[in-house]
């Protein structure tokens, strides 16, 4: 025998040892514990136990997320894949790069309603980009390999390896193929020439010139690019809820975010531009609200994506150009820097005084006195005590439009939040993913008494670690985004979004042996945010703000609506 | 619209799935699917019938061929195409005078008898869908007992070929 034979189990380890992984987030059960074994019996890389599976996809998600890197999850077979399944479609949703391992029966046993048996493939296949059941263990550690080459190439996404028990028990030569290629998938890479040509074009013969960006641009690491771009032109840029930070937020040719929630400036641009180059976005619902309303103005689309089921699918597009959005746009890059042409400057100069006139609305604007906290301003100073530099996890809700609105992202990868999903219980787990990843780095997590209830149990995982996690928690007592359509479109039947009974959540944090405070005042916003950055850095903070439970998110475009129907205050 | 979409896919386990998944996850409409592996027992070919205007047909296309297991994939309703479908019916044939409406109109269709009992006569026949459903037209609906059709598959004229 030339090679020395590896269980299943084994070759999941060394896959992931081969592949550098330094964490994974998971939870044993039966079908996983030789694989469970054999991570003990290793340090290569650190498993880190959560307390429910969803938390473990999150974090993973996150961990992608903030790093660029493919997550790593491991749950067990029937109901830890079940818990998984939350994360799984978060990921999805937002173009994660995921590995999730789930165990399974026995491949004797599948199909026969074995103890703890669930057709995990069936289950996963709508909200994975791709998913494997390995039967035979000489597939194992191609299959794995596939799935990291999956995850995170082309548009990436989450990528389920279903591995039934008695395959981590079969023996077999442990082979990792360095690289894979699958006929059947070959994501684009290099967009068109001549397509970019024509995009280079149509951009300098704009006069009401627009870019439009999305996660995408997070996801291709092309922010250097799109701000160059930006800058290089002098073109105004927008920013999706998942493309924030692509562009710096800082810079006043940035207009803010764009969509249901999006600044006065950023629709108003977008709805009445001549020329629109999306990146690495999509035009979905929350974005452009109706896409006839959209229509009824007359726009030219440019249109990069590495997915060409994005382009065309909500907007028609005139220059279609399917790449990867960092390598398509140092080709237009490279064209604007050696052509004659420039913008129209008179043009640009008018638009810029319409788009001036629009920002002058201030849309973001709010008036704050001692009490109740304006939970806007509990975000405003959150930005200043950190200086703009903290990674910030969201919840789902107001608060997490509050932080999209307040906190001003420099730098892609900062802000992390389910934007496609819309996932309560995502925040917590998120930032214990960002926080592995990034130990030194400043991590916060902006959520609601709602959300943070979802998945708080894992403030036991933190505790375990002793991530300093700081958890600002905008308590306004109701679910607050159901609430506010209750508030417009229901005629206030607030339908159970009042929340009672809520827990002391300061000895909540407590007892689960962190630093807990409760703030009630203004005067007290920034001192409490203080402390908790600086006495109490290097302990996990949650602090209870009381905020104003009247207060609404603005503006609002009404779901169905138009870009310029916007609600302002 | 009509389209025939050919689609040649890894003959994995689950492949079909994904494929039907797919058209009812995003509502499209799905007239009949056949499937079966090729003369290379690593692929499978599909033909899809379906029905949208040019848009969801451009995102069908899409969306089939971001399957990771999708190898090639074409409309082959854009060119010269040959479209096929097997169907057996039965129908009952009892007496003398409907032995024989049956095997003249057989004939007129091309039709085969391929099994025969006291009461019935069963009948192969393969065309177009709608000459298929002109034959059933053309029958009593009273005398059909039964009728199984596999669904169109289609292939392109001439130099237009789909392989790997
Ligand atoms: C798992 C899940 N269930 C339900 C919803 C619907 N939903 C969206 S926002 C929201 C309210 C969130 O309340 P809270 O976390 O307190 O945040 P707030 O809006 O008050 O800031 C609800 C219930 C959701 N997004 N996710």
């Amino acid at each position: 025998m030339a090679d020395t034979e590896l269980t299943g189990a084994e070759i999941v380890v060394r896959c992931l040892q081969d592949e550098g992984v330094k964490h994974i987030f998971g939870y044993p059960g039966g079908a996983v514990l030789n694989i469970y074994d054999e991570i003990y019996k290793q340090d290569a890389f650190q498993h880190i136990l959560v307390r429910h599976e969803q938390a473990a996809v999150h974090a993973a998600d996150a961990y992608a997320r903030s790093t660029g890197q493919v997550g790593v999850a491991i749950v067990t077979s029937g109901p830890g894949a079940t818990n998984a399944v939350t994360g799984i479609a978060t990921a999805y949703m937002d173009s994660i790069p995921l590995v999730v391992l789930t165990g399974q029966v026995p491949t004797a046993a599948i199909g026969l309603d074995a103890f703890q048996e669930v057709d995990t493939v069936g289950i996963t296949r709508p909200c994975v980009k791709h998913n494997f059941l390995v039967k035979d263990v000489q597939q194992l550690a191609e299959t794995i390999k596939k799935a990291f080459y999956i995850a995170s190439t082309g548009r990436p996404g989450p990528v389920v390896v279903d591995i039934p028990k008695d395959v981590t028990q079969h023996l077999c030569a442990y082979h990792y193929p360095r690289r894979i290629s699958l006929r059947s998938y070959n994501p684009t890479y290099k967009g068109h020439t001549g397509q970019i040509r024509k995009a280079v074009q149509m951009l300098l013969e704009a006069k009401r010139p627009v870019i439009y960006m999305g996660g995408g641009v997070i996801l291709g690491n092309a922010s250097r690019q799109l701000t160059q771009l930006g800058q290089t032109l002098a073109y105004p840029t927008a920013s999706t809820l998942m493309g924030l930070g692509g562009y710096p937020a800082s810079d006043p040719l940035f207009l803010g975010m764009l969509g249901m929630h999006g600044t006065y400036e950023a629709n108003m641009a977008m709805q009445h531009c001549d020329v629109l180059l999306a990146v690495g976005a999509r035009f979905d619902d929350r974005v452009i609200g109706n896409p006839k309303h959209f229509a009824s103005e007359h726009h030219r689309i440019i249109h990069i994506d590495v997915d060409p089921s994005s382009i065309s699918k909500r907007v028609k597009v005139d220059v279609p150009i399917v790449g990867d959005v960092a390598h398509v746009l140092d080709e237009m890059l490279k064209l604007l820097a050696a052509g004659k042409a420039s913008p129209d400057e008179q043009a640009l100069q008018a638009w810029w005084a319409q788009i001036e006139l629009w920002r002058s609305q201030d849309c973001l604007k709010y008036e704050a006195g001692d009490k109740p906290i304006k939970p806007q301003y509990v975000v405003e100073k959150l930005y200043e005590v950190t200086q703009g530099q903290a990674f910030v996890t969201a919840d789902v809700g107001q608060h997490q439009m509050w932080a999209a609105q307040y906190y001003k992202f420099d730098q892609p990868r900062r802000w992390i939040n389910s934007g496609g999903l819309g996932t309560m219980g995502f925040g917590l787990p998120a930032a214990m993913g960002v926080q592995f990843a990034h130990p030194q780095a400043m991590v916060v997590c902006i959520t609601g008494e709602g959300s943070i209830q979802m998945n708080i149990q894992e403030l036991s995982t933190c505790k375990e670690h002793n991530l300093p996690i700081k958890v600002i928690l905008l308590n306004n007592g109701y679910l607050g985004m159901v609430r506010q359509w209750q508030e417009f479109f229901y005629e206030e039947r607030y339908a159970e979004s009042y929340v009672g009974s809520l827990p002391d959540f300061v000895k909540l944090t407590e007892a689960y042996g962190h630093v807990g405070m409760l703030v009630e005042r203004t005067a007290d916003v920034e001192p409490a945010l203080r402390d908790a950055f600086g006495k109490y850095k290097d302990r996990l903070v949650f602090i209870n703000f009381l905020v104003d439970p009247r207060e609404n998110v603005y503006p609002m475009i009404p779901a169905g609506k138009g870009l310029s129907e916007m609600i302002l205050v | 619209m009509r389209h025939i979409i050919s689609l040649l896919m890894e003959n994995e386990s689950g492949a079909l799935s994904r494929v039907a998944g797919l058209f009812s996850a995003r509502g499209y409409n799905i007239e009949s699917l056949t499937v079966a592996p090729t003369e290379d027992p690593t692929l499978s070919r599909m033909t899809l019938v379906t029905r949208g205007s040019d848009e969801v047909i451009e995102q069908i296309t899409k969306q089939l061929n971001k399957l990771v297991d999708s190898v090639k994939i074409q409309d082959i309703t854009d060119g010269s195409h040959i479209e096929r479908e097997l169907m057996l019916v039965k129908v009952r044939a009892h007496t003398n005078d409907l032995r024989e409406e049956m095997m003249r109109l057989g004939d007129i269709f091309r039709g085969r008898i391929i099994d025969v009992s006291d009461k019935t006569y069963t009948m192969e026949l393969t065309g177009t869908g709608s000459k298929l459903d002109a034959f059933l037209e053309a029958l009593d609906a009273g005398l059909i007992l039964e009728t199984v059709r596999t669904g169109a598959c289609g292939i392109g004229r001439g130099e237009r070929i789909l392989k790997v």
